[in-house]
């Protein structure tokens, strides 16, 4: 194993009773991630439970309630390496009133696992599912078919449910579907390719997992939106220069380099990059997902919010279009007075208008005036202060945004640029 | 784009789409160690651009030694803007303690202690059956936030730790009461981070998240970060209990039946020294340790901690109630 090797988010998605935590227990074990006291634990409960096996839920359904229940509430993030790579998962509820953790797990997820029992094929949570993985632009979905070993004719089956899957895939515009039989309770076709489904000739879960490509956020536009103003004035480190300024921030996307000419967003004032730290090194360039400390030329105002970024950067707009999913218990009606959050900027916003709410079941989008818990819709708004927003098809983190109660500081609404 | 449809003979379904087409690497990658530094640095400078009066829990311990090498790198050349905070069972390893005070001395940083003797003496804690003191830092912990009015509190808690840790956010609402729900936590998108509460309440931010075991000790080769020594294999007095080797100390005294030998050990995790074992290693360097925590086949918790062995769900109680 090497810690060279690149790191995979995935999240994971279906509804009740699909066998996710099976499955997400069965990858763990199967890919040997489970310590023996853990799993010493896992058989212990099991015995106690009187079930005859051990029950490979038990490995990620963490909480009292869950055990108690037999379900999963929240999500759990998990942690396993291959030799080729190693893998954060994070494993989501398959409620419908806990879609908004789906929403959690798939917007950092550059692959999305969607469960579906092959005896029930694909249901409202099924599209429900694709049509976050495709709204937040999840690279790639993989659709596990589960229990395969309990339908007559596995290959018709399996073929069917791929189809189905495969159609409202379109619909939506998703990138990339890959369909696997699977039965998480034996096995098959998770970790080791399964002997009990010779029918099927392409590749396991895990296979598929460790050859997936991830994208490199570095592409694209330099972009660093600016946490703090370092200023050590007095009480500065020994060795280094007491009149230092330098703007600390986590790159979104691109490279910066020492000498690019960059300009200061939503001012549009341009100055070049005069340094460039990460603690204590003076390094030459900087690549997204890097945080680092920037230094420019000039002694231009520059405070928390700003966003130091690439010169061809679109200017920054009060007003825009948007897709919400709404994510709070009390609904979102046109004129509401909210907090937007986009990179380190916070500002008042007006929802002006509420253009349509997104039909899960027929794909299509109606009119409406209230976005309810879970639902997802457009919205017109308009913000205080410009923001240097970008597309969300364009860049995830430039497009991305959260509405907040400005009460209680409460996360009200995932938010997407249009565009 | 194009979705082909699974055929029974060419397997998995393939597309192709404008996904696919990645552009130009040419920097050099970055190592998984380089992107969880990057998150670190990130929720720390985050959590300090957002709120008043953040503080960080530094023990000594690895997992909050490096928490607080990240500290350093985010706010360099500019000293860490916000105090330290222990809070002291009276039963800590004495190196440990030295260490600690070492550390506050060289970075310059204002330490914060509370002490879990003091509650006992005056009658606000009584001592439990068992000895151990780590249930007990919920209330001095708790009392501490609200003295300073500290409305962030960094700790070094990993998500593999521990099944409940796995579920908590990386900033983490407590209520009025330090209370934390976990069936009503905020949903927590891309690297948008909400630190954001009501009066009264605080966050808890939780910057190692994402490592590993594994993951810090290579992060703490890579850097050549200083521990207490008592992480490198040395000769100890112990002896057996529950399964664990504990040292033989003021706070953890042998009884009739146990015998006490002298043995080669290290501490996988340091805490209360009546209920965190050591474990046999002859790992004298980071590097041995590095190698011997890949191969290892027991959690840390599982090898060293008596107090998550009370019950399937003793971490989550003692989160619910406040701990760390």
């Amino acid at each position: 194993m090497t810690h060279q090797s690149t790191m995979l988010r995935l999240a994971t998605a279906g509804s009740v009773d699909d066998g996710k935590s099976t499955l997400v227990g069965r990858l763990l074990h199967d890919s040997k991630a489970i310590l023996a006291d853990q799993w010493d634990a896992v058989e212990r409960i099991s015995r106690d439970r009187g079930l005859t096996g051990a029950d490979l839920a038990l490995l990620t359904d963490g909480l009292r309630a869950e055990r108690e229940q037999g379900i999963t509430i929240d999500v759990a993030y998990r942690y396993f390496a291959t030799e080729k790579r190693s893998f954060v998962l994070a494993d989501c509820p398959g409620h419908v009133q806990y879609t908004r953790n789906t929403v959690t797990g798939a917007s950092t997820a550059d692959v999305v696992v969607l469960l579906v029992d092959a005896r029930k094929g694909v249901v409202e949570q099924t599209r429900r599912h694709l049509a976050v993985a495709a709204l937040l632009r999840v690279p790639h979905v993989i659709l596990a078919v589960n229990k395969i070993d309990l339908v007559d004719d596995a290959e018709a089956r399996f073929l069917e449910v791929a189809a189905g899957a495969a159609e409202v895939a379109l619909g939506l515009g998703l990138a990339d579907l890959r369909a696997i039989p699977v039965s998480a309770l034996h096995g098959d076709n998770v970790v080791d390719r399964s002997a009990t489904t010779s029918w099927y000739s392409g590749p396991s879960l895990l296979e598929v997992l460790e050859s997936l490509p991830v994208g490199e956020v570095s592409d694209g536009e330099a972009r660093l939106p600016v946490q703090l103003v370092i200023r050590p004035q007095g009480a500065v480190r020994p060795g280094a220069d007491p009149d230092f300024r330098g703007y600390a921030g986590r790159l979104d996307s691109g490279v910066l380099r020492r000498g690019d000419e960059v300009q200061v967003l939503p001012s549009g004032r341009r100055t070049r990059v005069a340094g460039l730290w990460l603690g204590d090194r003076n390094i030459e360039e900087a690549a997204a997902p890097q945080s680092v400390t920037v230094e420019l030329d000039d002694d231009i105002d520059v405070s928390r919010g700003d966003v130091i970024s690439a010169v061809t950067a679109a200017p920054a707009v009060r007003e825009f279009t948007a897709t919400l999913t709404w994510l709070a218990d009390t609904p979102l009606r046109p004129g509401a007075r909210l907090l937007l959050k986009h990179g380190t900027r916070t500002v008042p916003v007006i929802i002006r208008a509420l253009t349509g709410r997104l039909d899960l079941d027929a794909l299509e989008q109606h009119a409406t005036d209230v976005l309810s818990l879970n639902d997802i819709g457009a919205v017109e708004l308009v913000a205080a202060e410009p923001l240097p927003v970008l597309p969300y098809a364009v860049s995830r983190h430039g497009g991305a945004f959260l509405l907040l109660d400005p009460s209680d500081g409460n996360t009200l609404a995932a938010g997407l640029v249009a565009g | 784009m194009t979705i082909t449809l699974a055929s029974a003979s060419s397997g998995a379904v393939t597309t192709s789409s404008a996904y696919a087409a990645a552009g130009s690497a040419r920097h050099t990658p970055l190592t998984q160690l380089d992107l969880l530094e990057a998150e670190g640095i990130h929720v720390i400078r985050e959590v300090a651009g957002e709120l008043e009066r953040p503080v960080l829990l530094f023990s000594g311990g690895k997992d909050s030694v490096v928490m607080l090498h990240l500290a350093v790198k985010a706010f360099w050349p500019a000293p860490i803007p916000f105090p330290v905070l222990h809070i002291d069972t009276g039963h800590n390893f004495p190196e440990v303690l030295a260490f600690r005070d070492r550390t506050v001395e060289q970075l310059g940083l204002r330490l914060v202690v509370e002490h879990v003797q003091d509650w006992i003496d005056d009658g606000r804690l009584r001592e439990r059956a068992d000895g151990t003191r780590n249930p007990l830092q919920t209330q001095p912990l708790l009392h501490a936030i609200g003295q300073g009015r500290f409305d962030g509190v960094f700790g070094g808690g990993r998500r593999d730790e521990e099944k409940a840790r796995a579920k908590e956010r990386i900033i983490s609402l407590r209520d009025d009461f330090g209370q934390w729900d976990p069936r009503n936590q905020r949903p927590e998108l891309w690297n948008l981070l909400n630190p954001r509460h009501r009066t009264g309440q605080h966050v808890r931010a939780f910057p190692l998240s994402n490592w590993t075991e594994l993951d810090v000790w290579r992060y703490i080769e890579r850097e050549g970060i200083e521990l207490p020594a008592l992480y490198y294999a040395h000769e100890r007095e112990v002896f057996e209990r529950d399964g664990m080797w504990l040292a033989v100390g003021p706070h953890s005294t042998p009884r009739d039946h146990e015998q006490v030998s002298v043995r080669t050990v290290r501490y996988r995790t340091v805490g209360d020294m009546s209920c965190t074992g050591a474990v046999d290693s002859p790992a004298a360097t980071v590097a041995e340790v590095v190698a011997e925590v890949a191969a290892s086949t027991l959690t840390e918790r599982g090898a060293t901690r008596a107090d998550d062995r009370i019950s399937e769900a003793a971490m989550e109680d003692r989160k619910k109630e406040g701990y760390f």
